[in-house]
């Protein structure tokens, strides 16, 4: 079969709708008598709860329901760990409601149900909590410090977990080294701000014993397994939908937040429809954020630039819990090592409990920290032998010949680190070529003769993608002819209506426009683990593909019986099923797909034209055959990866800084990206776009500042600053393909690798523009006055 | 919209007020709270949910929509400020169910969304700009759109888009003086 679809920009199908408004995000769904619900939260990021008074907010016309800890019963039980690890000896995850003790500002105390959501604000006010100040653990140097004040009573010294990997030798390189360097970088938190909040609509049917959940969440499947087990439901009466969802950039995966337990829990209690939409001003205290972490790190390399060891020892923030055990920090450990060819490491990180919004992965997931560092030391290698950062690189990468690399530690899904495939010389030329690298240093000098400080920056990165556990797919064609998709995974804009729909287009031969896609609905499709990590087009995108395989198997068996030709010579395109150097003798795949269900009351012409040619004859033996598996042109596949695709890429960047402002302008920026075969190059092209433009953030202007009372000082869009138009440079996006020998389509995940290099990227360049200053950059994110903060301490000493 | 008794004495709300508004052509008439938003007006009153909610603070554009002609926030209004005036929302702007406003047909054929949730508020802020500026530069653009955040796209073909659209929209109007 013709490839013909796979790899073309094909127009978004989702499109008309969301650009007519006819969108349905969860704040969209509208339901007959439902109620409303508002969260009351903690002012404090620790403190004691003495008291709850809720009698008065009970007592307010329009309130139906106001729940604390001591009214959930059973509920009553701290979230469960998703991701174990032997290392997280002292996991921490959250009640739905407050019970005794608060962990973090923001932390859920009560919840209060009412007519609308400006009565369940006023209701907010008149409950009455009274709360004991705890000392407070504000930042991860305050919770890493002797005698620090505990964030968890029983959990001595903040530490959550502890884990050492160790490739090599490195203490004995190090030791024997010519040259050996020790410094410390600092990464600050940022969150991901989709531009939908979080938001969940529910809906008790005591008809069918059913729970219906609409929850703008990455795991639908995931969450409707816990609420079935937590309400004593069978799984299969519980709907979980995650309909039209405004960004999730990571925070959604999260399970369980306190409001997708409570909104369920007040549906089922009050036999009404019960929504929570979460405002702005909650997602900054309410919703998981990332990044923090500290790293002192030696390393040691050779005159010619080459990188002997590594010894990288790191902090990392969970914030109050660790909801999702240590993949964050385990991912960044695993990243380090990134393109090159590191053959002794030791890397060790602490997980520190702090009084703040608990951490899970955000875009990226640990990976820009690893980069930033690893980078950092390419470019400091340049420094101090006089080399092209470039050619460093180069020196260090691993070769194109010597895939599959094992990189010898256990990455986050508990399998060896393999990268599959790659090929980082490519992309580096490619960069150099695009960037104009060579060119660059006599424009550079220049412009500093006329008083401007231009540099240019490159950061290279590998990124785990397309991990497992599995994802599945039910592919059928039914008698109209069109052909209905449904998975497991959930859709936040990546286009999957568009690009599943080209994988199965190419297989059963009809346009990606009568492919329809339903994602994100437990109803639809039952098994599954949801979107996140880079995975969906890798995982789901193969399972689809194999279920697809299946089905044009079974089309080109049963119009063979019906031509009573060869299935061999059935061939499937522009949406007929033919026999191949025989074109009259051909049905549509609509015929085809009546033709596989054997029943005597089909309707239609399609139908009709059909009867005519079964009845030709006396059938041999049952109306459905055995090894038919089945009526209907239609199939199920599922897909479980060996292990997760390694995705690549490099970045380059020129840039002007103002030393007296601070004031950093991007003049290009160049991302060459590997993410395997491309489905679609629009949508590819679109996530790096979006990726870097949120790295950009993340490098620049997107810093949560806490107090040390644990106090959010920029919780809002007017402070903490998401990078508009404005600041977004023109990009060039350049496409290397490795194909990945780990799946059908030979793709790589795509998602977050345009966030992963920025941060890394931002500081090369910075260096390189402020050299005549020696200014050395060695924390992220920065913002202009930082910028200017640091070059001024730099000239007083 | 609200009376007080007597001077000196502190002001007495009225809780609810009779609002007239046209919205997409439409007239309604609404009894309303009186500190009901625009943005929940529309979204909840009328049912017009194409009209996003980001903020709450008005940075973010999402439930941009058109008042009397101009591009405001309704999230930083109240429903009683549009008494007696017009608004046209996202569903409004195509002219029949079958066809997209060249401004839409722009941003699907740039790739200009991904999630879709901040696009309303863009489109409506790219109506409203381009009325002011028909054949804007690449400045002008950004400067013009500076007050609507998208976290998906990277705004690059957002501006595509709204250079496509410009044409579009200064093709048609060329068409429309020629006949």
């Amino acid at each position: 079969m013709a490839t013909r679809w796979f790899g073309a920009p094909v127009q978004r199908s989702e499109d008309p709708r969301l650009l007519r408004g006819r969108g349905t995000y969860v704040d969209d769904i509208d339901l007959p008598e439902m109620l409303h619900a508002a969260v009351l939260r903690s002012p404090y990021a620790h403190a004691r709860i003495k008291r709850i008074d809720v009698s008065a907010a009970r007592a307010l016309p329009g309130v139906h329901l106001v729940l604390t800890a001591e009214d959930l019963g059973e509920l009553l039980e701290p979230s469960p760990l998703l991701v174990p690890h032997p290392a997280l000896t002292q996991p921490r995850t959250q009640l739905p409601l407050a019970r005794d003790e608060v962990h973090y500002a923001g932390a859920a105390v009560a919840f209060v149900v009412a007519e609308d959501r400006y009565l369940a604000e006023d209701a907010l006010e008149l409950i009455d909590v009274d709360y004991e100040p705890l000392p407070v653990v504000a930042s991860l140097e305050q919770a890493a410090a002797e005698g620090a004040p505990l964030v968890h009573a029983d959990v001595p010294g903040n530490v959550a977990a502890h884990l050492v990997q160790r490739v090599g030798d490195p203490e004995g390189v190090i030791a024997s080294a010519p040259h050996v360097l020790r410094e410390r970088f600092v990464m600050e938190r940022g969150s991901a701000m989709p531009m939908e909040g979080r938001g969940v609509v529910a809906r008790w049917d005591p008809h069918e014993g059913m729970l219906t959940c609409w929850i703008s969440t990455q795991g639908p499947i995931p969450i409707r397994n816990g609420l079935a087990a937590m309400f004593r439901l069978p799984e299969h009466k519980v709907r979980v939908v995650a309909p039209d969802v405004g960004g999730g950039f990571g925070t959604k995966i999260m399970m369980f937040y306190p409001e997708e337990i409570l909104t369920p829990l007040a549906a089922l209690r009050l036999g009404r429809p019960v929504k929570w939409i979460e405002d702005r001003a909650e997602h900054f205290l309410a919703a998981n954020q990332e990044r923090g972490q500290i790293h002192d790190v030696e390393y040691a390399f050779d005159d010619q630039g080459i990188l002997l060891a590594v010894r990288d020892v790191f902090l990392h923030d969970t914030g109050a819990y660790t909801p999702y055990g240590i993949i964050v920090p385990i991912i960044t450990a695993c990243t380090l090592p990134g393109p090159y060819r590191l053959r002794h490491y030791y890397s060790e990180f602490k997980v520190l409990y702090t009084n703040k919004v608990p951490v899970s992965p955000y875009r990226g997931a640990g990976r820009p920290h690893a980069v930033f560092v690893m980078e950092r030391i390419m470019d400091r290698i340049a420094t101090e032998l006089g080399l092209d950062p470039l050619e460093v690189r180069s020196r260090n990468f691993i070769r194109p010949d010597e895939f599959p690399w094992d990189v010898g530690l256990v990455y986050q899904d508990g399998g060896p680190t393999i990268y599959d495939s790659g090929n980082y010389q490519a992309g580096l030329e490619r960069l150099k070529e695009a960037l104009g690298y060579e060119q660059f240093r006599e424009e550079q000098r220049r412009a500093r003769e006329q008083g401007r400080y231009l540099g240019i920056g490159v950061a290279c990165y590998v990124e785990g993608t397309g991990i497992g556990p599995y994802e599945g797919a039910q592919v059928r064609v039914e008698s109209d002819g069109r052909v209905y998709v449904s998975t497991g995974v959930t859709t936040q804009g990546q286009a999957h209506q568009t690009t599943f729909a080209q994988i199965v287009a190419d297989q059963l031969g009809v346009d990606p426009r009568d492919v329809l896609v339903t994602t994100g609905d437990s109803q639809a499709f039952y098994w599954g683990v949801g979107t996140f990590a880079s995975r969906a087009a890798t995982v789901a995108g193969s399972a689809i593909h194999l279920a697809a395989v299946k089905v044009r198997e079974k089309a080109r068996q049963v119009a063979a019986d019906l031509f009573e030709a060869s299935p061999e010579d059935i061939e499937l395109a522009d949406g007929k099923v033919f026999v191949r150097d025989a074109p009259q003798r051909a049905l549509t795949l609509g015929q085809v797909a009546i033709a596989s269900n054997p029943l005597r009351y089909s309707y239609g012409e399609n139908a009709r034209k059909l009867m005519q040619m079964q009845l030709a004859g006396p059938r041999p033996g049952p109306a459905l055959p055995e090894e038919r598996g089945g009526p209907g042109l239609e199939a199920t596949a599922f897909y479980s990866p060996p292990r997760g695709t390694f995705a690549s890429g490099v970045h380059g960047a020129i840039v002007e800084v103002d030393p007296r402002t601070g004031m950093v302008t991007f003049l290009k920026y160049v991302a060459v990206h590997d993410c395997g075969r491309v489905i679609n190059p629009l949508v590819v092209e679109g996530q790096v776009h979006g990726g870097v433009a949120q790295g950009i953030g993340g490098a620049f202007y997107e810093r949560l500042v806490f107090n040390e009372e644990g106090q959010l000082l920029n919780g809002s869009f007017m402070d903490y600053l998401l990078p508009t138009v404005e600041e977004i440079p023109p990009l060039q996006v350049e496409h290397v393909e490795t194909p990945s020998p780990l799946n059908p389509l030979g793709v790589k995940g795509a998602g977050e690798a345009g966030t992963i290099p920025v941060a890394a990227l931002f500081a090369s360049a910075l260096d390189d523009a402020l050299a005549p200053f020696g200014l050395r950059i060695r924390e992220m994110p920065l913002d202009p006055c930082r910028l200017q903060q640091l070059l001024k301490e730099h000239q007083n000493t | 919209m609200y009376a007080f008794d007597e001077p000196g004495s502190p002001p007495q709300f009225c809780e609810e007020y009779d609002l007239t508004v046209t919205v997409n052509g439409c007239l309604y008439q609404r009894r309303i709270p009186v500190r009901m938003l625009l943005s929940d007006f529309l979204r909840h009153e009328l049912h017009l949910t194409g009209t996003h909610v980001g903020c709450e603070h008005g940075v973010c554009g999402c439930c941009t929509v058109l008042l009397n002609g101009e591009a405001v926030r309704s999230c930083l209004l109240l429903a009683v400020q549009a008494d007696n005036m017009a608004l046209t929302t996202i569903e409004g702007l195509a002219g029949s169910a079958e066809e997209l406003h060249p401004i839409q047909r722009a941003f699907q054929e740039k790739h200009a969304l991904q999630c879709g949730f901040c696009t309303p508020g863009f489109i409506m802020s790219v109506h409203a700009f381009l009325h002011e500026h028909p054949d804007p530069d690449e400045r002008q653009i950004r400067q013009g759109l500076a007050g609507n955040l998208c976290r998906c796209t990277g705004y690059q073909n957002i501006i595509e888009a709204v250079k496509l659209a410009a044409q579009y929209l200064r093709s048609s109007q060329s068409q429309r003086e020629e006949a």
